[in-house]
């Protein structure tokens, strides 16, 4: 076989290769984006009309009225409140425990850098495991307060070594002549290195965020009993499991359901569902730059 | 003395991390001492020390519960599973995304493909409810329209269908987020190589066999021991939310297991000891893992 059939021959299978991938492609949108899509058309269908079935990515009878009733329900408010209370001092608290300690570790002078590193390293290798935490919270009296959703995880060695990683690439003379300027080495991370970090300052805020905004688990084992202190994500994982499973929730999530008499649990399922959705859909795609660069330089790091 | 002098010419720094390093010290390394409890008979209100010390009891209560070799099958069954799906994937995913040419149609799909990850376990464990369900979810009316099945799947209540259930979610919620780090190194793979592969006339697919793949063999092989590591870790969360009562021979997984009979009941010890026994088997399996990458690589990833 000459050079050149073999080219021939390889284009040809190279122009059925690029087809089939441009219909995997479309497959991985059309998969990802349809639960979606269809969420939200239920969430603004008519209820009644809605259990005729039939609507996939577009309301067949439009409404708001799925949302005027989820807004009505006091669980919900609360839930809002405390799911964006957590949400921004949990990123605020987060970037700025994770910034200071990277920097300190950035210095390759400072004293105790060895061993904060490493003290912090293993944190990512073990865990006490849920039962031990949950004695130690409720043994420090944090059981039922908001401070349990930002305080334990505040400082996430993860993040402090991407952070580090950032701030060992900024070239060190700028600090060398605040230095010389008379500048304290607080100031300097405050008013020179920071904001030089603004990059994976982003990136850590989305990941913290996001976190913060997406999780029940600790409103479930600690805070359940006060509705005071209910989160979103929470609020919604009661609703979700009133309909699939026999728990505890069933019975709280029901009350919620029955209040709504209008409306069918579905389309409000479908309504929070997207009010807990949407934040994000609107926030991460202009972080995207961000995250990719974090994600690489983390995991090259570690 | 110098010490002294460093100390006090660091003490910002030293003020910048070490109320940090405390913070961890209380809420990383302090529970670890918890794990005496699976030691003792444990009752709140009273210190460590108070306790009655009943030696090994919960570990062997634990080794005669036939619960627990259910559960360890179902953690075992759904992590083996999440961790071949878990790389074949994204792989796969990124090696076909680095071989699309439009870079606009590129950096849509990569955008979509990254949405799932950033939404809560509570909505995706909603979501794929919804679509399998047997009113209206788009799975059956699917198959039904495929006229591959007769009748609606009821999927969610079929224990058999659990782990794959659980192990599809997770690939639809991670894979593009997963992608991220492989995509990040077949990038970096340098062009000309590609190149000259186009000389000799090698297809597509052999210059992915040949160039791509051997390219992100490092990082893979990383990215896999840290994850054996991991392995019996993979959390409860989906397993929680997707679970129901119906499934839960197939969906209680130990940290559920812990959950339900340290807090739900509380038997704390009891909780502990599963805890202890988690960590302990996850340590054995990252080193035979990191064991085996040494014999035939001769690196060490740990």
């Amino acid at each position: 076989m000459t050079g050149q059939t073999r080219r021939r021959r390889a284009a040809r299978s190279d122009k059925i290769f690029d087809g089939l991938n441009l219909l995997i492609m479309l497959f991985v949108i059309t998969v990802t984006l349809y639960p979606f899509l269809n969420v939200l058309a239920i969430s603004l269908n008519d209820s009644n009309d809605t259990v005729k079935g039939g609507i996939h990515i577009w309301p067949r009878a439009f409404t708001l009225e799925n949302y005027d009733t989820i807004f009505a329900f006091q669980g919900l408010i609360t839930g809002f409140r405390n799911s964006v209370l957590r949400t921004v001092i949990g990123t605020i608290l987060g970037l700025l425990s994770g910034s200071m300690l990277a920097y300190t570790l950035s210095r390759k002078d400072f004293i105790a850098r060895r061993f904060v590193s490493i003290f912090l390293a293993l944190t990512m290798y073990f865990s006490a495991g849920l039962i031990p935490f949950f004695i130690l919270i409720r043994n420090l009296g944090m059981m039922n307060s908001f401070w349990v959703y930002v305080l334990p995880g505040l400082v996430s060695a993860f993040n402090v070594f991407v952070i580090r990683s950032f701030v060992d690439g900024l070239p060190y003379s700028l600090q060398e002549s605040a230095k010389l300027d008379g500048a304290n080495d607080f100031r300097i991370y405050w008013s020179i290195v920071l904001p030089l970090c603004k990059p994976v300052l982003a990136t850590i805020a989305l990941f913290l965020a996001v976190g913060q905004w997406n999780t029940w688990f600790d409103t479930y084992l600690f805070n359940s009993n006060n509705a005071n202190l209910t989160t979103l994500q929470f609020e919604l994982m009661k609703i979700l499991q009133s309909t699939t499973s026999g728990n505890e929730a069933q019975i709280r999530g029901q009350n919620l359901l029955e209040m709504q008499s209008k409306v069918s649990p579905e389309s409000i399922k479908m309504a929070i569902t997207m009010i807990v959705t949407v934040p994000i859909l609107l926030v991460y795609p202009f972080l995207q730059r961000y995250f990719i660069k974090g994600m690489t330089l983390g995991a090259v790091k570690s | 003395m110098k010490v002294v002098r460093t100390i006090r010419d660091q003490k910002y720094l030293l003020l910048m991390s070490f109320p940090f390093v405390i913070w961890v010290f209380v809420f990383s390394y302090f529970p670890l001492w918890g794990w005496i409890t699976a030691f003792q008979k444990y009752r709140f209100g009273r210190s460590l020390f108070d306790q009655q010390w009943v030696g090994l009891k919960y570990f062997q209560e634990l080794f005669h519960d036939d619960l627990f070799y259910q559960v360890l099958r179902n953690t075992i069954a759904m992590s083996v599973m999440g961790l071949i799906a878990g790389f074949t994937v994204p792989i796969l995913f990124a090696v076909l995304l680095n071989e699309l040419k439009g870079s606009l149609f590129k950096r849509a799909v990569q955008t979509i493909s990254y949405l799932p990850h950033f939404v809560s376990w509570v909505v995706v464990a909603g979501l794929i409810t919804k679509m399998l369900s047997i009113n209206g979810g788009i799975v059956n009316e699917l198959l039904m329209s495929l006229h591959i099945i007769d009748s609606p799947i009821n999927f969610m209540a079929k224990g058999e269908w659990f782990w794959g259930i659980v192990t599809l979610s997770d690939l639809w919620k991670e894979t593009g987020w997963n992608s991220i780090i492989f995509l990040a190194v077949m990038m970096g793979i340098d062009p000309e190589m590609y190149e000259a592969a186009k000389v000799d006339g090698a297809s597509r697919i052999r210059q992915i066999w040949h160039i791509t793949l051997p390219g992100i063999r490092p990082t893979f092989s990383v990215l896999l021991i840290l994850s054996i590591g991991h392995l019996i870790s993979t959390g409860f969360e989906k397993q929680f939310l997707l679970g129901n009562h119906l499934v839960i021979e197939y969906s209680q997984v130990l940290d559920l297991y812990a959950l339900n009979y340290g807090i739900g009941m509380n038997r704390y010890s009891f909780g502990t000891a599963v805890g202890i026994f988690n960590s302990a088997v996850a340590i054995v399996l990252l080193l035979i893992a990191n064991g085996l990458f040494k014999r035939y690589t001769k690196e060490s990833v740990i």
